[in-house]
């Protein structure tokens, strides 16, 4: 087990370094000089030289690669053009929200879908699997920002209930906080849970068409003994991968949520940096997402172990 | 391949199915195979249609539309839907209706186009990296581990982060975020062809690896390939209008779905329509050509049936 997490991590390198490549020839694919894109097209020579010399720009390419990864791998990105601080503070700063944000969706995803996939499974062609028919196939068709202005229109606008956007601290209070959170959330994850859900039945479906369920049900243990004890659990492997993608695509879903929302997570700095061209800030949430996803599938490809004793990932 | 389906779904599913009216007895060489088709998968039939017309709507616009996208009155501004201004008007007074019709232009041109983009490459790649595993499959499949690593849509801003605002650029970065997928399906395909007895037989007599990389394996993966480029279809349009609604896709002066969301959401509070309509049309879209792709993957891969 510990030998197969070491080769893993090593595997991990070459991955990261591409990563690594990707995110930083984001500046060098800017068409013509990054500081025009920079510093607008008015800008004067001298103020362009200046800039070229802070970013390093003068540099030979390698170097500069070798600079910023050695400055990436000590979460050192640089300063912000924009606003005027190092670029990790400003993450930091705006982690929370996005942390939680996407947290509580998947939360919201895996509660929904959980059940509801079991139930579908253990009553085929009944009303609430029709009913996850239409939501997982709609789920996939409506655009999360879409979905999250219907929820606004609806609990905001006509009804009140909820707050139509904004933030509040954790801080303040749960209740306050989380007011805020349940709209981003739902509109966050509803995709998701449809995804979700389908996994979780057709592979209980697989699950409960065979002999060791029929013995299980022949031995005389009632049905929820037979779900959970015996079905549940070789159902949770597929689903566990598509959760670990689940989670990564909620990280990138944050940013347009975020935006809907008008949620000062790191999403919403990454489009107005987007807007502001400044890259040192794209560069490194960019970055810091991607990382985030490739351990989130290695932790998923070590879990299965646990879930499934029967994965013996050393002995290939 | 129409006659084999009815074979194969005659021993699973006949028995079930035979008890509604469809007409399994007409053959697929009969002038109302259609009626077949259609009683099979009413949902795809349907969507084909809707799209054929979104499409025609998007093609003729200037026919079907009264006004200009851009024509702006402000008297009429925010009105609601009426008999004038079918899906009503936004905060500059341009009639809705005509600008979603235009707006389907963008979405269905950078559908198609990323389409054939990440189709292009993906396979090309894909074949490549399957039928010379040694050499360039490695390197090749790593870079595309690296790529796959970041959220699609987060790619997508990153690549449109660094190229700027325009229609082009959208097809590029959403090409380059797609084509992944591809290289993945079409290299696992090659790699289970490229052992079959026949493309040895291929090599034996001489023929060059790219004769046989075209007439035996990609002939072969292309039912697969159908299926996923579909969907590349649907992910496309629906990444354009979450970029346009993050201002970070198509020019803002250029009527999109997802531009229009956004800026009718300014407006939520007096006008719904503003942001409703431009958002119904995309789900519409979106549903209708996933819908086809899921057809498409139960007629040539019945296996994937009942799932």
């Amino acid at each position: 087990m510990i030998a197969y997490i070491i080769r893993r991590l090593l595997l991990l390198i070459p991955v990261l370094i591409i990563v690594a490549v990707i995110v930083f020839s984001l500046v060098h694919l800017t068409p013509g000089d990054p500081t025009s894109a920079m510093l607008g097209r008015e800008a004067s020579a001298e103020d362009r030289a200046a800039l070229r010399e802070e970013l390093g720009l003068n540099k030979p390419l390698l170097k500069q690669f070798v600079d910023w990864s050695w400055g990436a791998m000590r979460l050192d990105f640089g300063e912000s053009f924009f606003i005027r601080k190092p670029v990790t503070e400003a993450l930091l700063d705006r982690a929370e929200p996005t942390g939680l944000l996407t947290l509580y969706s998947l939360t919201f995803a895996v509660a929904l879908a959980l059940p509801s996939g079991v139930i579908a499974a253990m009553r085929p062609n009944s009303l609430i699997d029709r009913l996850l028919m239409v939501t997982s196939i709609s789920g996939a068709a409506i655009p999360s920002f879409f979905f999250g202005i219907l929820l606004m229109l609806f609990f905001a606008v006509n009804l009140g209930w909820l707050p139509s956007g904004g933030y509040q601290d954790i801080g303040n209070g749960f209740w306050q906080h989380f007011r805020y959170m349940i709209m981003p959330s739902v509109a966050l994850g509803f995709s998701s849970a449809g995804l979700l859900a389908r996994i979780v039945r057709s592979t209980m479906l697989d699950v409960l068409n065979q002999e060791y369920i029929r013995t299980a049900y022949a031995k005389g243990l009632a049905e929820n003994q037979v779900i959970r004890g015996h079905a549940l659990r070789n159902a949770l492997i597929p689903a566990m991968t598509v959760t670990g993608i689940m989670l990564a695509n909620m990280l990138g879903g944050a940013v347009v949520i975020e935006t809907v929302f008008n949620i000062p997570g790191m999403g919403r700095l990454l489009v107005q940096s987007v807007v502001r061209r400044d890259f040192p800030v794209v560069q490194a949430a960019v970055l810091v997402v991607a990382v985030i996803e490739v351990l989130v599938m290695l932790l998923i490809d070590i879990l299965y172990v646990f879930v499934d004793p029967r994965i013996r990932y050393g002995s290939e | 391949m129409a006659v084999s389906r009815m074979d194969l779904a005659s021993n699973a599913t006949a028995p079930k199915r035979a008890r509604r009216f469809t007409p399994y007895a007409i053959p697929s060489n009969s002038k109302f195979y259609w009626m077949r088709l259609v009683a099979e998968n009413p949902a795809a039939v349907g969507s084909l249609i809707l799209l054929l017309i979104i499409a025609l709507g998007a093609t003729f616009a200037p026919v079907i539309t009264q006004f200009d996208p851009d024509y702006v009155n402000p008297a009429d501004r925010l009105s609601p839907p009426s008999s004038t201004y079918w899906f009503g008007t936004d905060d500059l007074g341009r009639d809705i209706y005509t600008r979603v019709v235009y707006g389907a232009r963008v979405s269905l041109l950078v559908g198609l186009a990323v389409m054939v983009g990440a189709t292009t490459i993906g396979a090309l790649l894909g074949l490549i990296a399957g039928f010379y595993p040694r050499r360039i499959d490695t390197p090749l499949m790593r870079v595309m581990d690296g790529l796959e690593a970041f959220p699609s849509i987060l790619l997508a801003i990153a690549i449109m982060a660094a190229f700027g605002a325009a229609v082009q650029n959208v097809i590029i970065a959403l090409s380059v975020v797609y084509a992944p997928n591809i290289v993945r399906l079409v290299r696992g395909t090659t790699l289970m062809n490229s052992r079959e007895l026949y493309v040895e037989s291929a090599r034996a007599i001489g023929m060059r690896d790219w004769s046989i990389m075209h007439k035996y394996i990609l002939r072969n993966s292309l039912s697969p390939l159908i299926v996923q480029a579909t969907f590349v279809v649907a992910f496309a349009i629906l990444a354009e209008a979450s970029l346009s609604f993050l201002g970070a896709g198509v020019p803002q002066d250029i009527p999109t779905w997802g531009g229009m969301v956004s800026a009718g959401q300014a407006r939520l509070q007096q006008a719904w329509w503003a942001a409703v309509f431009p958002g119904v049309m995309l789900f519409i879209t979106v549903l209708a050509i996933n819908l086809i792709g899921d057809a498409l993957r139960d007629a040539l891969d019945p296996r994937s049936r009942q799932r």
